[in-house]
């Protein structure tokens, strides 16, 4: 069994796939970080540490991808609520790293800097255990997983579906939002945290450290990339997938729609989690603003620009659009939400498969390219 | 009125120049010491007499000076004597008293509690209001002589409440008990705090008194808690009023072509610009009649906000029928186009768009309930739209249409309803009630490029609520949530508010999936 389970992993990536993904980590692991230390910042091949933070933060961008895609082109749920799981697994983290500041905080207390400005003697109850590294880790793992459970088995129990469960899913990150902005909810409010010196007591701005977490960041994207391509391979994705097709007729047959929805809206709200745990460390701040309806739409055009229902596409979508957001912003701030407006219009409208599938049509034959 | 005031004042000056003040009380006023002056003030203000009313107007206006021994009024070039009245030779060095804040809050009572005398009753009205939040127990006399000569009954009421006030430190406990009595039919927070001293055992000896002031506290209480709630409800409404208009036009495109418009807050948006491009028009054109600006800009909003749609609708969201999910995404992405363009128009920074002055002010209902008139007009607004959505719905040919589509869009086809056309129709009707919205939005709101994202998702929950494609259903639940959301803003704040509204909702939809209205002749709320 166990073998054939290694087996059934190996085989659901073909060998170009497990090529391709090998030539990935080796840039990861080898290549940039040898660039980055071994170059001096003048050499033409140096890798500048802005371009690893950028590179770390848009890999965290297609782990959610990839997340968002296990759920909307595998499961035909359309959540606009995942700006929300990142944030938790990112604000769960970041708890981690506040206590990591210790007394090197503005104010010098044990206590972190938003909670003396609020005069709290104490730590809130539920940040018990967050100096401890496995118990939020747990946490990144275990919030998400809870908040996902419970809302999803009302949800999904009740057969919300379609656009009104993309409204829902909106409307309980847009609470959550306004939750988080308030400072007496103890995750500091507006600015939510930053400042953080430390990660398992190593320095958050060395450029190891960097390095250490943009390798982690590459591992954990290429680990869900396989896991993700054996679970749509699997049994279980087949079913979800003939449950995205035509729900009631695998009802019929016997199936029951609930546990298989559930269970990967529950798995695709930990891949975002985790997203965000390797997000905050990269980019030093989380604040409520992730969890702006905005945001979570926009997984949704990563996804849907790179194609939907296939695994490279998300993650080809989240690097396209967010490497033209940070050239946008940079060259002409004014066009980026005309950019990204368009964006979503024309993707729809003209490329349903994204560019996977452009790509495809285009090997097929110029014949069918044109419808 | 002001010049008017001080005409007459002069004139009562002038005339009763023989009248004069006691000399020695008018020199009080420029003593050393901040209690004589008051002292003084107060004894002056006792006389009642318009004399006065000059010394200590002079005397808040910087205008009294000591000259020696003499107290005198120097008005530009002119000096008069204080206690006379009597021109004087323009003295050779005047000394200005100093005139602190706790002299010049003393000199706005007695000049307000003078005024109370004046010929005109405007002036004493205004007088009489302006008393009722700094009554002091030296007034008691004064206001008795003044309720006593008054003959207006606005004014009466007033200065009897101001009386039992005053009397409220009166060393009789008979008096005291009286003025607590009449003081619990009143409804006003100051005197709520003015009757909680007198509850207590160390500043009420008299048992009576104590137990009639207590339940005095506990009637006003009573009262101003009905009143603030009835405030909360009514801005719950006009709340719900907006949510009706945002949300009317989602029903019908919701209910005939089954997408959900994530662009729906912006057509609200383009309703304020239209709103704020009329009012400028206005202003360049036609500056006398700019209050009239508003009934005119209510056609424009409409049209351009439905011309908006129209183009959305041709463009984009007739290729996508069939595909909801993605109708979503690409009106998401038509919004932030009709953002960015905003900002690129107007500018990134809110808009002005003002009231016309026939919308401001309010229904004072109660001392602490004021019905402002912009919401009411605005709730009378929603309403009226709503009879015209339902005239169109259900007595015109177009009505029947969107209708037929709605509820079976091949069979209406078949008997040749031309449904394409409906559709777009329809878009534009809903499109053209949100501009309406806008234009209600932009008399109480901020006008900015973001100001729809913050109605959309509400709208939405109005028609998650409503159930689809039913005028009744979003009616209901726009009033109800407006109402609910505001009520439990009271009590619990915005945020919580806003997150409870939401768990019910999601607890509401497990049990009535299809919303309120979804099952045909039956009412549940």
């Amino acid at each position: 069994m166990h073998k054939s389970l290694t087996l059934r992993v190996l085989s659901s990536l073909d060998k170009k796939s497990w090529l391709a993904l090998g030539v990935f980590l080796a840039l990861a692991l080898v290549v940039v970080p040898v660039l980055h230390l071994d170059f001096p910042e003048d050499s033409a091949l140096h890798v500048s540490t802005y371009t690893i933070t950028l590179i770390g933060k848009i890999m965290c961008y297609a782990l959610v991808a990839v997340a968002m895609d296990l759920i909307w082109g595998y499961g035909g749920i359309l959540s606009l609520g995942h700006g929300l799981f990142f944030a938790l697994g990112g604000y769960a983290f970041g708890m981690y790293l506040m206590r990591q500041i210790g007394r090197d905080g503005s104010y010098g207390a044990d206590l972190p800097d938003f909670m003396v400005f609020l005069d709290w003697k104490e730590l809130p109850w539920f940040w018990v255990g967050s100096d401890g590294f496995g118990w939020v880790a747990f946490m990144v793992i275990a919030a998400p997983a809870v908040v996902a459970f419970v809302f999803g088995y009302f949800a999904f129990r009740s057969r919300i579906k379609g656009v009104y469960f993309s409204i829902i899913t909106q409307a309980l990150t847009y609470a959550a939002m306004l939750l988080f902005f308030r400072n007496e909810t103890g995750f500091g409010g507006n600015n939510g945290f930053t400042d953080f010196k430390r990660v398992l007591g190593y320095s958050i701005t060395s450029p190891e450290t960097r390095l250490v977490l943009f390798g982690l960041t590459a591992v954990m994207l290429a680990a869900t990339l396989v896991f993700s391509a054996w679970l749509v391979k699997s049994k279980f994705g087949r079913v979800l997938t003939a449950i995205r097709d035509a729900e009631s007729r695998v009802m019929f047959i016997g199936y029951n729609p609930l546990w298989y929805k559930l269970t990967i809206w529950i798995i695709s709200a930990v891949l975002c989690a985790i997203a965000g745990a390797l997000y905050v460390p990269q980019v030093g701040i989380i604040n409520p603003s992730e969890m702006s309806p905005g945001n979570a739409i926009e997984i949704a055009i990563w996804v849907a620009v790179g194609g939907r229902g296939t695994l490279i596409g998300p993650i080809i979508g989240a690097f396209v659009v967010n490497l033209a957001k940070s050239w946008f912003t940079v060259s002409f701030p004014e066009y980026w939400l005309f950019f990204l407006g368009l964006l979503f219009i024309v993707v729809t409208l003209m490329l349903p498969q994204g560019l996977v599938g452009l790509w495809k049509k285009l090997l097929a034959g110029k014949g069918d390219a044109a419808c | 009125m002001k010049k008017t005031l001080i005409t007459l004042l002069l004139c009562l000056g002038s005339l009763s120049a023989h009248a004069a003040l006691d000399p020695a009380q008018v020199r009080q006023l420029a003593a050393e010491d901040s209690s004589d002056k008051v002292a003084a003030i107060r004894q002056l203000t006792q006389t009642a007499d318009p004399d006065a009313v000059r010394v200590l107007k002079a005397m808040a206006e910087d205008s009294l000076f000591l000259a020696g021994d003499q107290v005198v009024i120097i008005e530009g070039d002119k000096a008069f004597d204080g206690a006379t009245g009597a021109a004087l030779k323009m003295p050779a060095n005047p000394e200005s008293p100093t005139v602190n804040n706790r002299i010049r809050g003393e000199l706005a009572s007695a000049l307000a509690a003078l005024r109370l005398f004046d010929a005109d009753a405007s002036v004493r009205l205004a007088s009489a209001q302006k008393l009722q939040s700094r009554v002091t127990p030296e007034m008691a006399p004064l206001l008795a002589r003044a309720l006593e000569k008054e003959t207006d009954a606005q004014i009466r009421a007033l200065l009897a409440l101001a009386h039992a006030q005053a009397n409220l430190a009166d060393s009789d406990p008979a008096a005291r008990l009286a003025a607590v009595k009449a003081l619990a039919e009143t409804s006003s927070p100051a005197i709520k705090s003015v009757l909680l001293p007198l509850t207590e055992k160390t500043a009420e000896p008299d048992d009576k008194v104590r137990h009639e002031a207590i339940a005095a506290v506990k009637a006003i209480n009573s009262r101003l808690t009905i009143a603030e709630n009835v405030g909360r409800a009514f801005s719950g409404l006009s709340l719900g009023s907006i949510l009706l208009l945002g949300a009317l036009g989602l029903a019908i495109t919701y209910g005939v072509m089954g997408i959900i418009n994530m662009a729906h807050g912006e057509l609200l948006m383009v309703g304020a610009y239209a709103t704020y491009g009329v009012q400028m028009l206005f202003r360049a054109y036609f500056p006398n009649a700019i209050d009239w600006y508003l009934p005119a800009a209510i056609p424009v909003a409409f049209f351009v906000a439905a011309l908006v749609g129209v183009l959305m609708e041709r463009t984009v969201i007739r290729w996508l029928y069939g595909r909801t999910l993605e109708t979503l995404l690409a009106t998401w992405g038509l919004s932030l186009v009709l953002i960015q363009s905003a900002r690129v128009l107007f500018g990134a920074q809110n808009v002005e768009v003002s009231n016309p002055s026939w919308m401001s002010g309010g229904i004072e209902v109660m001392p602490n309930l004021i019905l402002p008139w912009n919401r009411i007009i605005i709730v009378g607004f929603a309403m009226f739209v709503l009879f015209l959505v339902w005239v169109l719905m259900n007595k015109t040919r177009l009505g029947m249409f969107i209708r037929a589509v709605t509820q079976n869009r091949p069979m209406a086809g078949c008997v040749g309803v031309p449904t394409s056309r409906i559709d777009t129709m329809a878009f534009a009707l809903g499109a053209g009630i949100a501009g309406l919205g806008g234009v209600a939005l932009s008399q109480i709101a901020n006008v900015g490029p973001d100001m729809g994202q913050g109605y959309i998702v509400d709208s939405f929950m109005v028609v998650v609520v409503g159930g689809v494609g039913q005028l009744a259903g979003a009616v209901w639940a726009a009033l109800g949530l407006g109402i609910f959301s505001k009520l439990l803003e009271g009590w619990a704040g915005a945020v919580i508010a806003k997150i409870s509204i939401l768990v019910c909702i999601i607890i509401f939809i497990q049990k009535r999936p299809q919303g309120i209205f979804a099952l045909k002749g039956r009412f549940v709320e």
